[in-house]
């Protein structure tokens, strides 16, 4: 079992969980996930790894409730245990001194960017970090964000936090300004696709990290196949970074949807069973 | 034996035969000629003494009857529902010359069940620890007979799995009502009580690799599996809807998606299923999309009949459940809905032309005989390659061309020193028992390797 050291909501639906996994701990590289379940009758989620501490053995998760899994999440208490975490799966991302990197985060991808931006800062590279959400009830990590990059820029759609706009606006703003040599974007599948497409143009090479539905995470059920250049690539082993100028975000975003009736069915049959329990649900 | 009914197994997962009383299972031990040079016996992969077991069955000494087949076979409550008894053991049975070979594999099984839910036997005595430690990578049939073999002889043996529960194939793709998941449960605790440790959640070759493994362990086991789904590359295969059989059946048997939403892992329960394929996991996915209440199950397979690769039991099982057989059928292209969502397969009808390689009957298509069937889920299976997690951080590791590890066909000796590798990820994907074979062969080869330290 995997014994839960701390677990705290960050904003109202974000919660923040700090959780024994020794192995993940030591061999965890940025850009790796894990997958967890969260009890025996869970699925396996796959979430990116967005710190560790190799001393004390824990990894730190952060999550966004929207269903069924990430509702049981957020009602575990520290001295709880989560039932698997298997990992480090996945490529670590390519890191190198790059020159300029420019970190584009959105939403809850800020969580998975945080520990590519500080490897990206580590090896020598200088660090642009745009990051926003929806609106400032949503926005995580700004400091920890704020810690690691040269600039630093906010922005929420609604203005209630930072600039008032979509990353993508700020990002053309510093392509115009100055020579980027990478950047690296993670977040929703339209917002990655709007930064891919928007540095295309300019043939500045971009990452992007993809989270797809999984189960076994080593290539084993194919589940999370998405077509990158024409080919048919598996997330789990041969992502999760992809170069963003090649894959099919539209094949991706519907694929995401394939149990949206089925999600919102195990919520609302979660929602019912909490409330005959009196179990508080964050939502 | 007798069944469930196939109007009542249609809707549920329970296990098709209902099993022996222990009057049938003496009686139908008493049909055995008891024959001097059993030939059974030579049909099994593993040397099962079939005559002297069965003569302990017939004199209702069922404990004894355990003992013998435990002897050289780990897992027989396994092997007595899921081997293809009618090409091996029982094929070479006297009586089926005649009449109907003694059915071997039920009364494996019942001695299996006996044991298991009436007698209990005590863990297998252990030989004195040679303290020796040995790494075995995948927790399916091959992995598990070496893990029970060499812990008799007194080695430490560790089991990695990638997945949260041991059992490799025998948990995410072999159906519940093929083989019950507690028959599984209770083989690897009984490996557990022997002092075998599991490791879960583990992953081997990305963080720590083959060579890290062996700066730990005196030797290691590879028996990583089948895990690389095939496709069928025509358009629409990024289709929602559309299923490797590895993910369709681990989703419902691993994650128990028929128990959903009990269970959190969802599977769309389609209206009407296309199976692509007919071995035995076509047979499996079918006979599963059946018990999930679709309104009606396709098998679309390009050859016919009787070039069907699925044991003639599943067919036949599946048959009785109602299964569609599209036989000479292949598929062109998935076609999909606004949604991006799976709503047809258009086909071609195939006529038998000239043998090719395999011998069977080489399938031609008819031109301009293009037609759809309406379908919400596919469910591709057309087979398996290897896994290649582990070889891809062991460039040592010699493989053929397919990915599979090459070992030696006696030994499952590897090109690396102290490491052996036996299941799919040698033969590619085969047979539990053929697994189980190759495991009891490693096992003997890797005490011997551990006893002498000559390679």
């Amino acid at each position: 079992m995997y014994y839960i050291h701390s677990n705290d909501l960050i904003q109202p639906t974000v919660g923040r969980m700090v959780v024994d996994a020794p192995y993940v701990a030591e061999h965890r590289k940025a850009g790796q996930f894990i997958i967890l379940l969260v009890d025996e009758f869970g699925e396996r989620l796959p979430l990116t790894i967005a710190d560790a501490d190799k001393e004390k053995g824990t990894i730190t998760l952060i999550y966004q409730i929207v269903g069924t899994t990430t509702a049981k999440m957020s009602a575990l208490k520290a001295g709880d245990s989560l039932y698997g975490v298997a990992g480090p799966l996945g490529h670590p991302t390519e890191v190198e001194k790059y020159g300029t990197v420019v970190c584009v985060g959105g939403g809850i991808g800020i969580a998975p960017l945080h520990p590519i931006s500080k490897a990206m800062k580590e090896a020598g590279n200088r660090v642009i970090n745009i990051i926003g959400a929806r609106s400032e009830n949503l926005f995580i990590l700004e400091k920890e964000m704020a810690a690691i990059g040269d600039e630093n820029i906010l922005c929420t759609d609604d203005g209630t936090k930072g600039r008032k706009g979509f990353v993508t606006g700020i990002l053309s703003e510093i392509i115009e300004r100055e020579k980027i040599d990478l950047v690296v974007a993670v977040g929703p599948v339209p917002m990655m696709k709007a930064v891919s497409e928007l540095t295309r143009k300019d043939g500045i090479k971009t990452f992007v990290s993809l989270n797809s539905i999984m189960i076994d995470g080593t290539g084993m059920c194919g589940g999370c196949r998405v077509t990158v250049g024409g080919e048919t690539k598996f997330t789990c082993v041969d992502g999760p970074e992809f170069d963003g100028h090649l894959v099919d975000f539209d094949g991706l975003g519907k694929r995401l949807k394939t149990y949206e009736k089925e999600e919102d069915e195990a919520y609302n049959n979660y929602k019912h069973k909490c409330r005959l329990d009196g179990v508080k649900i964050n939502e | 034996m007798p069944e469930q009914k196939p109007e009542e197994r249609r809707k549920n997962f329970n296990e098709v035969p209902l099993g022996y009383t222990p009057e049938m299972a003496i009686a139908e031990a008493k049909r055995c000629l008891q024959c001097k040079k059993p030939a059974c016996v030579e049909g099994c992969p593993v040397n099962v003494r079939i005559p002297e077991f069965i003569k302990e069955v017939s004199e209702g000494n069922f404990s004894e009857a355990i003992k013998i087949v435990k002897g050289t076979n780990s897992l027989p409550a396994v092997c007595g529902r899921v081997c293809p008894q009618e090409s091996q053991c029982e094929a070479r049975c006297i009586l089926g010359k005649k009449f109907e070979p003694v059915a071997i594999g039920k009364l494996e099984g019942f001695v299996a069940d006996y044991e298991r839910e009436k007698e209990h036997l005590p863990a297998p005595e252990l030989k004195p620890a040679t303290g020796k430690k040995v790494a075995i990578i995948g927790s399916g049939p091959a992995g598990l007979t070496v893990a029970g073999e060499l812990a008799k002889l007194g080695h430490s043996i560790t089991v990695f799995e990638a997945l949260h529960t041991a059992g490799g194939v025998l948990v995410y793709g072999i159906p519940e009502f093929r083989l019950p998941k507690k028959i599984v449960s209770y083989e690897i605790e009984a490996l557990a009580k022997m002092g075998v440790e599991f490791i879960t959640n583990r992953v081997i070759g990305l963080s720590e690799t083959l060579a890290d493994i062996m700066a730990r362990f005196d030797a290691a086991f590879v028996a990583t599996g089948a895990g690389l789904p095939s496709f069928l590359n025509i358009p629409g295969e990024e289709l929602q809807g559309v299923y490797s059989a590895n993910e369709y059946l681990t989703r419902v048997n691993l994650m128990k998606a028929y128990k959903f939403p009990e269970y959190d892992t969802p599977v769309i329960k389609g209206e009407s299923v296309g199976v692509f394929g007919a071995g035995n996991v076509a047979m499996d996915s079918a006979r599963t999309a059946i018990r999930l209440g679709s309104r009606e199950v396709h098998l679309v397979y390009r050859r016919s009949r009787d070039e069907m690769p699925a044991r003639a039991e599943e067919i036949h099982h599946a048959e009785e459940e109602g299964l569609i057989f599209d036989l000479l059928r292949n598929p062109k292209r998935f076609i999909g809905d606004e949604n991006g969502r799976l709503c047809g397969v258009e086909c071609v009808q195939m006529e038998l032309g000239e043998p090719d390689d395999s011998g069977r009957r080489r399938p031609v298509e008819i031109k301009g005989s293009e037609f759809t069937i309406d379908i919400d889920v596919a469910i591709i299976a057309i087979g398996n390659g290897s896994n290649p997690i582990l070889q891809k951080t062991a460039p040592d590791l010699q493989c053929n061309k397919w990915g599979n590890i090459v070992a030696d066909t006696e030994t499952m000796k590897t090109s690396v020193k102290g490491v052996f590798a036996g299941g799919d990820i040698v033969t590619g994907a085969a047979t539990v028992i053929q697994a189980m074979g190759a495991g009891r062969k490693a096992a003997k080869a890797m005490d011997d390797y551990l006893s002498t330290g000559n390679w």
